[in-house]
Parts: structure tokens; sequence; C-alpha cells
């Protein structure tokens, strides 16, 4: 019942974009609350002492924290729409790179766009390789999941919209077609697929906002 | 066929990640080879294995690698259903479990591996986040266990005090080498009588390495962290 489930999260948060593509794809109804990150709700407090971050989703007033773990939480949950893989050792594939992307992926990728201007070309290469591995690991697919999206596919939805918007908002290009091509029509089928369009924000005001968040961009 | 349900385990013998791994395996009764990794040398056959990040461990079963310890377990608890079960059943609780296994390695293990490698002014900030860290978890224990932990034995353990123990199961020699107290029973009574209960347990006992030969490699470690040498 939707009264009895609810989102906190942010519009330019990949990480509450994540969760509302899960849902979607469940067809699960829920109330959403847009937080405001510099005025934090007492809702948010109350809920997510830990940490006071978002996504926060509230199931019967039991608080769940930490993307990846809602992820699995809904997964588990709501029967319909398959977001893991069935098999073990596909689900235990699925779960590295969901962990690679957020450990390992999204730091460099954030190092080499807006971090310090001295480190930028060895950031820019640390991240070229990375993308590099989710590239060959993408193969022939269409998408992480196979032939619909998964969830590496919904982890890796920073590297559709908000990377894009990291290039425009820094000056810095990492994922060009020219050296990702697969990853590059990936993110292009990926934004289009009904469940997610409807729930990225818009790319203007995103890049705007990051920008502001990330400071000063490449010379 | 002898490679059915062959399973093998690269490890290196002082590493938090690999010992959650054994753990496990040995909890559920499952028979594995083990084969210890050369660090500075690693071999051809875990490279192949954990292209990605090269580091142990790396669970092979029926040749097919696994690689991140958390995810390893997770693998291990839902192929092999005999014995205790590491997650519970149910989904809220499952939640849970993954959260804390979450925080106890991102905000606490990685800190107190910081605490180790720094000294000085650094040293002094890992410390402070560490207990800060340490002080939210005792906090909410009771959320995590509100039957207490005294009862926490080798039929019901699980996959949060598998990781509690791999972090802090050897906090005598963090203790021996640091000079003060990571494990405080006063500041943190009941995150430090889950972990003595933990360790009292036998397979838990019979899988820490001694103290003395874990007090020279965390000695070391801090001291290649503070004088690196060219090697």
């Amino acid at each position: 019942m939707a009264e009895e489930l609810s989102l906190l999260g942010m519009w330019a948060s990949p990480f509450s974009c994540r969760v509302k593509i899960a849902l979607k794809l469940k067809v699960v109804q829920y109330k959403y609350v847009e937080e405001d990150l510099f005025n934090k709700s007492p809702l948010l407090l109350k809920y997510n002492p830990i940490d006071k971050k978002v996504p926060v989703l509230v199931h019967n007033g039991n608080p769940l924290l930490e993307s990846l773990v809602i992820l699995e939480y809904i997964d588990e949950t709501w029967q319909g729409y398959p977001i893991f893989p069935k098999d073990p050792y596909e689900r235990a594939v699925a779960r590295f790179w969901a962990k690679f992307i957020d450990d390992k992926l999204l730091p460099a990728i954030r190092r080499a766009c807006w971090g310090e201007e001295k480190g930028r070309e060895k950031a820019v290469e640390e991240a070229t390789e990375l993308l590099q591995l989710l590239e060959m690991e993408l193969k022939e697919k269409r998408f992480f999941g196979g032939e619909t999206i998964g969830l590496v596919d919904i982890v890796a939805d920073t590297l559709s919209l908000w990377l894009t918007s990291f290039e425009e908002g820094s000056g810095v290009e990492l994922m060009t077609r020219e050296k990702f091509p697969k990853l590059s029509k990936w993110s292009h089928e990926f934004a289009s697929t009904s469940a997610v369009k409807e729930n990225l924000p818009p790319k203007d005001e995103l890049t705007v906002f990051l920008k502001s968040l990330f400071g000063k961009p490449a010379k | 066929m002898a490679e059915e349900n062959k399973v093998i385990l690269h490890g290196f013998w002082p590493s938090p990640f690999v010992k959650r791994v054994e753990l496990a395996l040995k909890i559920k009764g499952i028979p594995y080879d083990y084969v210890e990794e050369d660090l500075p040398n690693k071999s051809s056959l875990l490279l192949e294995y954990n292209p990605v990040y090269k580091k142990v461990p790396v669970l092979v079963h029926n040749g097919k690698p696994i690689a991140e310890s958390i995810v390893i377990l997770e693998y291990i608890d839902e192929t092999w259903k005999n014995g205790p079960s590491l997650l519970p059943e149910d989904p809220y609780k499952r939640a849970e479990v993954r959260f804390w296994a979450s925080f106890l390695q991102q905000q606490l293990l990685q800190r107190a591996i910081l605490v180790v490698k720094s000294d000085g002014e650094a040293q002094e900030k890992a410390i402070e986040e560490l207990f800060e860290k340490l002080k939210l978890l005792e906090e909410r224990i009771m959320n995590i266990f509100p039957e207490g932990t005294a009862s926490i034995n080798q039929e019901n353990m699980g996959l949060l005090d598998i990781v509690l123990i791999s972090c802090f199961g050897y906090y005598k020699v963090l203790e021996e080498v640091l000079g003060f107290k990571v494990m405080d029973p006063e500041k943190t009574p009941l995150v430090f009588s889950w972990l003595t209960t933990l360790l009292e347990i036998p397979v838990v006992k019979e899988a820490i390495p001694s103290h003395e030969k874990e007090v020279l490699f965390i000695k070391y470690v801090r001291q290649n962290a503070l004088n690196p040498t060219a090697v």
C-alpha cells in the first residue's frame, strides 16, 4: 500500500534514482519525499541517524539504508521483474560488478573530473582503465543484465546521465564513443528504457547542480 | 568427475578478508583446498581468476572464480544449504545484516587499518573517527541483536559475526602493537562482549592465527607504511 512505503531521496542523487528505477520495475506504489540535503528533515534524521544520507526506503515504518542494500531488499520483497539473476554464480558476478562500480569506479571518476589539477592526468588514466574493465564485461550484451536491465545496469546509472553531466560540467572527457563504443551504446539504451527515462533528473539542471557541488572545472 | 563440487580458496594467512571465507566454509562444513598466495609474487592463477583487483580471497567453485569476501559469503550461503544459514530468512533482517557488514568493513576496518598505518596527527584523526563509528555500532547493538549476543554459538552464528571476528578478532594484537585499546570494554561494552563471545567458539578459536605471528605481521605492516623502503 502506498502509505506504508516511502522513499526519502534527492532529485540529483544517482543513488536515490537507483531505488526509483527498481520500484518502477517492480510496479510498486510509494510516497516520494524530496530531501534538502543542506537542511535535512527531522524525518531523515530519525530514519537514518547513522550517516544522515539518502536514499532511505521506509517500509512499514522500518528504514532501509544504502542503495545496494535497498535494491536487494526490493528484489527479495516484491516478486515480478527480477532485478538480480536467479543463479547463485550469476548473482555473485552481478554483486561483484555492483561493488566495483561503487567502491572503485565512481571515486575514480570523481577524482578524474573534479580532483586537483595536479593529479588530473593520472586520475583520468585510472578512471579510463577502470571503465575499460566495464566495457569488456558488457561484451556483446545489450545490457549488463542481458536482454533487459538488471542490478548492474541500475547501479551503473551514474555512468549514463551523471557521467555526461560530470563531463560537461568539468570539461574532462572520459567515456568517448571512440574509446568506449559498447558503454556509449549501453548508456543511450539504458536511459531510453521507460523505467529509467521517467526517473532521470533533467540534464541541464543536473549539470549546473553538480558543477556547483564539486567545484572548479578543469581549465 | 574430480572437478565436481571442488572448492579451492586462494588466500593469505593474515588477511581479514580471507579469514571471513575460511570461517564461512568451516561453519558450513564445506571441504576445500587452500592455496596460500605469496602476495609480492602472486600466482598466475590468481591473476587469471581476479584480473580486476588481483587480490585474495578468491573462491573457485567447480573452476569458476568468485572475488570479494562478502560476495563470496553470500554465494556460499546461497549454494550450500546444509549447515547454519549465514543470513536470516526475513528480508528486513537480511538488509540489516548487509548494512552492518558494510559498516564494519567500510567504517571500522578501513579506519583501523589507517590507525595501524599512520602516526602523529593523521593517526589521531583516524583514532577519533574509529571510536566515533564504534560508538555508533555500540548504540545500535540492541536493535541488531534484540536477544543479546551471549547465546551466539557455532550453530547459529552468521555473516555479521564472521565479519566482526575478521575485523577485530585480533584486537589484543592491535593493543600490543599500538599501545592502546581499540576494543575497550569500558568504552564499548556491548561490542566487546559480542566479540569475546564469538572468540570462545571452537571453530573461531581454531581459525585465529597465533598471537605472536600476528604481532610480527602487524608490526611489519606498520613499519612498512611509516618508513616505506624502495623494493
